[in-house]
């Protein structure tokens, strides 16, 4: 065969062809990613608990997963993880037809739940449908143990509102047993879902802890001034202030007490009070405050969560939900290397499996997470769980709350 | 003939679309037959009368409670039955104290109507029940659900069709050109416009309640969302409120945009939304339809 300049070339061109060929194949089982799926409020109502506790720790864990190599499968492999996410626009309506469309039209491989109580149930049933596994992760719901039978893959990890209440009751009792308190209780709660399933957890639970509630109101969802209240709880004679409330009305009531000079020796609020940004609201007067949730200060886990969590948000999380969020992110992660994308298998392992998590480690009871921090406090700047004084890296609560 | 023949015929082929798409176009299917029912119900009261009804959620909210309490105690079919005879009474006595008022007063009472119905339900709920979120579990397919809607598209587009050929749709054209002028040719003013109110009322009760089962869980705050009424609104302006297909065509494509722009845009969507609003206020008051109708007649104009 005679080499001309044209055979050459030819000959040039398929060596190229064919490397290139063989090179693209090489990336495609380099580059073969798993694809998570989630549909969260990016706008509406919803937005401001998304934008706190779900979507930076989504974030924060995919930048986590990518940085190491992505998912390990159960053959060792490393696989990217893609994301494909939609805004719910705070309508459950949209909401459902978003899992629809990751679940029948992307055909993720994995799909994370939304925030909230509610989006998280309206998801429920076309998840089992699917069947995804469903870490819901920000959903308060006393009916837990009801459905996770009812749905085999849901997993419900931030306890009913009768557990915070009954935490609480605990501190209280214990209080009142050193004599520090005097055993009466002013009690206000906002008249929306979350406030009223902790106030009907409460009314029983303070009963039992044989403390007198002396004041017990209920404000409409949106109420902005709480002079009056306030005041009748401070002439209640209470020394414990509790306050099952939303972040606006918990900041409210913070500037409120302030400015009125009320300082009863427990001060309780509802959602807000773990918030970062509560040191600020309250004038960097925080310490002794109470309230929902809590983390374990002291571990080193934890301590280095949060200064990922600041170098990739630009913000602290909230030591309530967020540390769990992130803690259902890396249970997946670990399913995922014993035992690969298979939806059955990856719930029976959530189901039986423990996991070694940030917040220590995990295993879930009949599908939830019982674990958990019930009663939080302001300590010197951090917000640190007191209860259960049992668990490990509880403290012990600082009671009376210095004043304002 | 044809002009029965041919929305009969897309009736059954819509009817027969299930079989073939997938789950998440399903979901589609369903969000815009959802709003070309709403919309074709709000046109026919609003659309020739000219009142402008903000109303629409409080409806919509209602038929969705009313499901909600009463799915576990009562058959399906009962409880729709009930969800459509609590919309109409609710109208009626709203239609009765309200319909008076004309303008920007009516606006902004069937505005204030939505907040007053979620409160009273929360008030009921907090104090008497000690509750406030509901569940609601019915083995209904989304199929189910969406064969449901359509025949409430059919039945609102078909009603209005009906109403507008008899003497009601004469009367409530007259209230909407001129309400005085109405009042002295004999118009019974009250009358006419409570009768078209409660018909289209009741349809948004049934279309609220046949949407709740794919909600699962319900609260005043989720079923009670302003955003619903302000939609109806626009779609059924963009495509033109007094005519017989015009919801429809204001509703299908503005759907679509919005899924469109929620999934391509998920940050920025809203900017998008509010630039649409005031597009559609300021290029086509009058509707798409009409504003064809003048492109048409203009053309003609031309050719002459």
């Amino acid at each position: 065969m005679k080499m001309t300049r044209r055979t050459t070339m030819r000959a040039l061109a398929s060596g190229v062809a064919m490397s290139m060929l063989l090179g693209a194949n090489l990336a495609y089982s380099a580059d073969e990613t798993v694809t998570i799926g989630y549909a969260v409020a990016k706008t509406g109502p919803n937005a401001t608990g998304a934008g706190i506790t779900t979507i930076p720790n989504y974030e924060l864990w995919v930048k986590d997963v990518n940085a190491a190599g992505g998912l390990t499968m159960p053959d060792g492999s490393k696989r990217m993880i893609e994301v494909i996410e939609y805004d719910d626009r705070s309508s459950n309506e949209d909401l459902v037809r978003a899992i629809e469309r990751l679940a029948t039209k992307d055909k993720v491989d994995l799909i994370l739940p939304p925030w909230g109580t509610g989006s998280n149930l309206a998801i429920a049933p076309l998840m089992d449908r699917f069947g995804y596994p469903q870490l819901g992760v920000t959903a308060v719901t006393d009916k837990a143990p009801e459905f996770a039978a009812r749905w085999k893959r849901s997993y419900w990890m931030l306890g009913g509102g009768h557990d915070y209440a009954k935490g609480l009751a605990d501190v209280l009792k214990a209080a009142v047993a050193d004599g520090t308190l005097n055993g009466k209780v002013a009690m206000v709660s906002v008249a929306d879902g979350f406030g009223i399933d902790l106030v009907s957890g409460a009314r029983p639970a303070f009963e039992e802890a044989g403390l007198e509630v002396v004041y017990d109101k209920t404000y409409p969802l949106g109420t902005s001034d709480f002079a009056a209240l306030m005041a009748e709880a401070q002439a209640s004679g209470a020394d414990s202030f509790v306050a099952f409330s939303y972040p606006p009305d918990s900041f409210g009531m913070t500037k409120t007490a302030q400015s009125m000079g009320y300082n009863p020796k427990v001060f309780y609020i509802g959602v807000g009070g773990a918030f970062p940004i509560f040191g600020k609201i309250a004038d960097g007067k925080e310490e002794g405050v109470m309230s929902i949730g809590g983390v374990n200060a002291a571990s080193p886990a934890i301590k280095e969560y949060f200064a990922r969590h600041i170098e990739s948000a630009g913000a602290p999380p909230d030591s309530w939900a967020s540390a769990i969020t992130y803690a259902s992110l890396e249970m997946l992660a670990q399913s995922v290397e014993r035992v690969g994308l298979d939806h059955a298998k990856l719930a029976e392992d959530l189901s039986t499996g423990s996991f070694s998590t940030i917040i220590g480690e995990v295993k879930l009871e009949d599908n939830q997470l019982r674990d958990l921090w019930w009663v939080g406090q302001w300590q010197n700047g951090t917000f640190i769980a007191v209860n259960p004084s049992d668990k490990d890296g509880a403290v012990a609560p600082v009671v009376p709350k210095p004043n304002w | 003939m044809i002009r029965l023949a041919i929305p009969v015929l897309g009736l059954i082929i819509l009817a027969g679309l299930p079989m073939f798409v997938s789950e998440y176009e399903l979901g589609l299917m369903i969000g815009m037959a959802t709003y070309v029912a709403l919309a074709s119900a709000w046109a026919l009261f609003s659309g020739h009368t000219h009142y402008i009804s903000l109303a629409t959620v409080a409806f919509y909210g209602t038929g969705a409670y009313t499901v909600a309490v009463l799915n576990e105690s009562l058959p399906y079919p009962a409880v729709i039955l009930c969800a459509g005879l609590i919309g109409a009474a609710m109208a009626l006595l709203v239609g009765l104290s309200t319909l008076r008022l004309s303008g920007i007063y009516f606006v902004i009472f069937t505005f204030g109507l939505a907040e007053l119905v979620r409160q009273l339900i929360t008030w009921y709920e907090v104090t008497i029940t000690g509750t406030l979120g509901r569940y609601i579990f019915l083995d209904l397919t989304a199929q189910d659900i969406y064969w449901q809607m359509l025949a409430l598209c059919a039945i609102a587009i078909g009603l209005t069709a009906w109403i507008n050929r008899t003497r009601l749709g004469l009367a409530l054209r007259a209230i909407g050109d001129d309400e005085i002028v109405a009042a002295h040719s004999g118009i019974h003013l009250a009358r006419t416009k409570l009768i078209a109110f409660t018909i289209s009322a009741t349809l948004i009760t049934l279309v609220g309640a046949v949407a709740s089962p794919r909600w699962v869980y319900v609260e005043p705050l989720i079923v009670f969302n302003p955003t619903v009424s302000f939609l109806t609104v626009i779609m059924a302006l963009l495509g033109g409120a007094n005519r017989l297909w015009g919801p429809l065509v204001g509703a299908i494509p503005l759907f679509l945009l919005f899924e469109w722009l929620s999934v391509n845009f998920p940050d920025t969507y809203p900017i998008f939304l509010g630039l649409m609003f005031i597009g559609v206020v300021f290029v086509l008051p009058n509707g798409v339809l009409a504003g064809l109708d003048d492109l048409r007649a203009w053309l003609g104009r031309r050719g002459k």
